[in-house]
């Protein structure tokens, strides 16, 4: 419990993070910044452990560490996608998500 | 960890010795003979798959994180057979000079996903589900993206990793809602506090969704066909047969141990998400000419009727879900062996280049029909009472309706099945695909998927057997 900020104010800092990372997501031309929107999805999870934990359930710590394995679950998710975004970079030249199109439909 | 948990443990602990095993015998094998890693793994992962079989209790571990009971030391068996299966198939692919120098990272990266699906199907809290699902779908991007040397294989990886960590992102915050409203991550825990009330609901839906990608229902499917048509066929095969598979099971143990109580709400959500599956998956794989986005259409429909079986919310239900993915376990990899056969002598991987096969191939032929016919479920074949289980207990909860609508999408679906196995026993080509012999492993994976297809299906001893797994499980 942090004195003078009520839990609704985290949850709607953690629900505008998930949402502009959604969006990120779908509306973003390059491979990086959809992967840093990826990073913001989760980061507002955790945010939203942890105040969970905090402020409903404080005398377990499920939640704390639920976020903590989500963070390094998260980094390994990142160096991953990196390798994978500079691949393409290799074998394209460019990481814009609209001209990667050899397969669709 | 005294031996009783060493036994609880077995698969994931002999998995993880053989993938460093066969990671550190890869540094001592001199660049020239890396081929001779391919022997050494299947051997090394054939005694892994027998050593599963052994039976043995259940119990659990770690304060209740881990639950290992026969059932899912079953599901685990189910999965290893399917990965030596494309073992065996993936040699002739692998001892091309171009992948001779990284042929152990495809047995490696392979077994460590089998571990995070092990861990996954034996989770007892959500943390453990979620590390195993991750180890489960990060190795699988990497694998995607195999065949490093060309574009597609590379944005078949890159789009794969993406839309997983961004799937599991939207699972997660399922999770986070769930543990809000129950105040625990733990399955047996949150079983007792489930409710329904808009909290649980919403964080089910969002859950709900993040799974639903892995086993690509419908309006999370669209990464399917791309990621499939790009990545090299054993991948694809690894895909659509373990990677779903241990979806599979893993939506069906949680869905009816953790929110057993609010089955009035998700048998709604499932009843439209089988409706637009099936239907969706049918209306596309009808304009498919690539066999490998072909095969993930038909995926996708298979998923839609597995949907079915989850559906009867009962351990009947259970065991048609379990049962259908051995059939499916066998039958796929059969269409994939064949199609992987193909490509591997001649490189086509069109249906309209396999037109005259049955003249030059009879034998791949003759198990690609019988592949096709039990997804097409056509009685005597196994794929035949797969579907019927699932439409048997989809029908006990009283959804006649849906029942309906799916023995109509059988029957479209058996439009262009038949329409490949017409290419190749009927249509006329001048040039079909020349006569070849497969490498002997693709050979006995191909004569052992054949044997499953008719057998399981006869087999009312394996059907029974699983039933007692499901009663063990539920109660």
């Amino acid at each position: 419990m942090i004195q003078g900020i009520p839990i609704t104010h985290f949850l709607v800092v953690s629900v505008i993070m998930f949402f502009v990372g959604i969006m990120g997501f779908i509306i973003r031309q390059n491979l990086i910044t959809i992967l840093l929107s990826v990073e913001l999805i989760l980061n507002a999870v955790v945010l939203n452990f942890l105040v969970f934990n905090r402020y409903l359930f404080p005398h377990h710590l499920q939640g704390q560490f639920f976020g903590l394995f989500i963070i390094g679950v998260a980094a390994a998710e990142a160096s991953m996608a990196i390798a994978l975004i500079i691949n393409i970079y290799r074998r394209m030249r460019h990481i814009d998500p609209d001209k990667i199109r050899e397969m669709k439909y | 960890m005294d031996l009783h948990s060493i036994i609880l443990l077995r698969h994931e602990l002999l998995l993880t010795i053989a993938a460093i095993g066969v990671l550190f015998a890869d540094l001592f094998v001199p660049e020239d003979r890396k081929k001779s890693m391919i022997t050494v793994s299947l051997v090394v992962f054939t005694i892994v798959t027998l050593v599963g079989f052994i039976p043995a209790n259940g119990g659990t571990l770690f304060g209740g994180s881990f639950q290992s009971t026969r059932m899912t030391d079953f599901m685990k068996d189910i999965l290893n057979l399917a990965v030596l299966l494309i073992f065996l198939q993936s040699t002739g692919y692998l001892s091309k000079p171009e992948n001779s120098w990284k042929v152990s990272e495809f047995f490696v990266l392979i077994m460590f996903t089998l571990i995070g699906m092990d861990f996954m199907i034996s989770a007892g809290d959500f943390v453990i589900f979620y590390i195993g699902l991750e180890t489960a779908s990060i190795p699988v991007a990497g694998l995607a993206a195999y065949d490093r040397m060309k574009s597609k294989s590379a944005e078949a990886g890159v789009k794969l990793i993406l839309l997983s960590a961004m799937s599991s992102g939207v699972m997660l915050f399922g999770l986070s809602l769930i543990y809000a409203a129950t105040g625990s991550i733990y399955f047996s825990d949150i079983a007792l506090q489930v409710k329904t009330t808009p909290l649980i609901v919403l964080g089910f839906i969002f859950f709900l969704s993040g799974l639903g990608f892995k086993l690509s229902i419908v309006p999370f499917h669209l990464w399917t066909a791309d990621v499939y048509e790009g990545a090299p066929i054993n991948i694809t095969a690894f895909l659509s047969v373990v990677s779903k598979g241990a979806a599979a099971f893993i939506l069906v143990i949680i869905l009816f141990s953790v929110f057993k109580n609010i089955s009035q709400s998700w048998e709604w959500i499932l009843y439209a998400l089988v409706i637009v599956t099936i239907t969706i998956g049918n209306l596309f794989a009808l304009r498919q000419d690539n066999i490998k986005r072909f095969l993930a259409f038909s995926s996708i429909t298979q998923v839609g009727f597995l949907l079915l079986g989850v559906m009867g919310n009962n351990d009947i239900g259970m065991t048609s879900v379990v049962y259908f993915m051995l059939i499916y376990v066998f039958t796929n990899l059969a269409a994939f062996g064949v199609v992987e056969a193909i490509y591997n002598a001649s490189g086509v991987e069109t249906i309209s280049g396999y037109r005259g096969l049955y003249k030059t191939n009879p034998l791949l032929s003759l198990v690609m029909m019988l592949a096709l016919f039990s997804l097409a479920g056509i009685p005597p074949l196994a794929g035949f009472f797969g579907k019927f289980f699932l439409f048997t207990s989809a029908a006990s909860q009283g959804f006649y309706i849906l029942v309906v609508i799916a023995a109509l999408n059988a029957t479209i679906s058996l439009y262009y099945y038949l329409k490949v196995v017409k290419a190749m026993f009927i249509d006329p080509n001048d040039e079909p695909v020349e006569k070849f012999r497969s490498t002997w492993p693709m050979r006995i994976s191909l004569f052992i998927t054949a044997i499953g297809i008719i057998y399981v299906g006869f087999a009312s001893n394996i059907f029974e057997f699983i039933v007692s797994l499901a009663k063990d499980l539920l109660h």
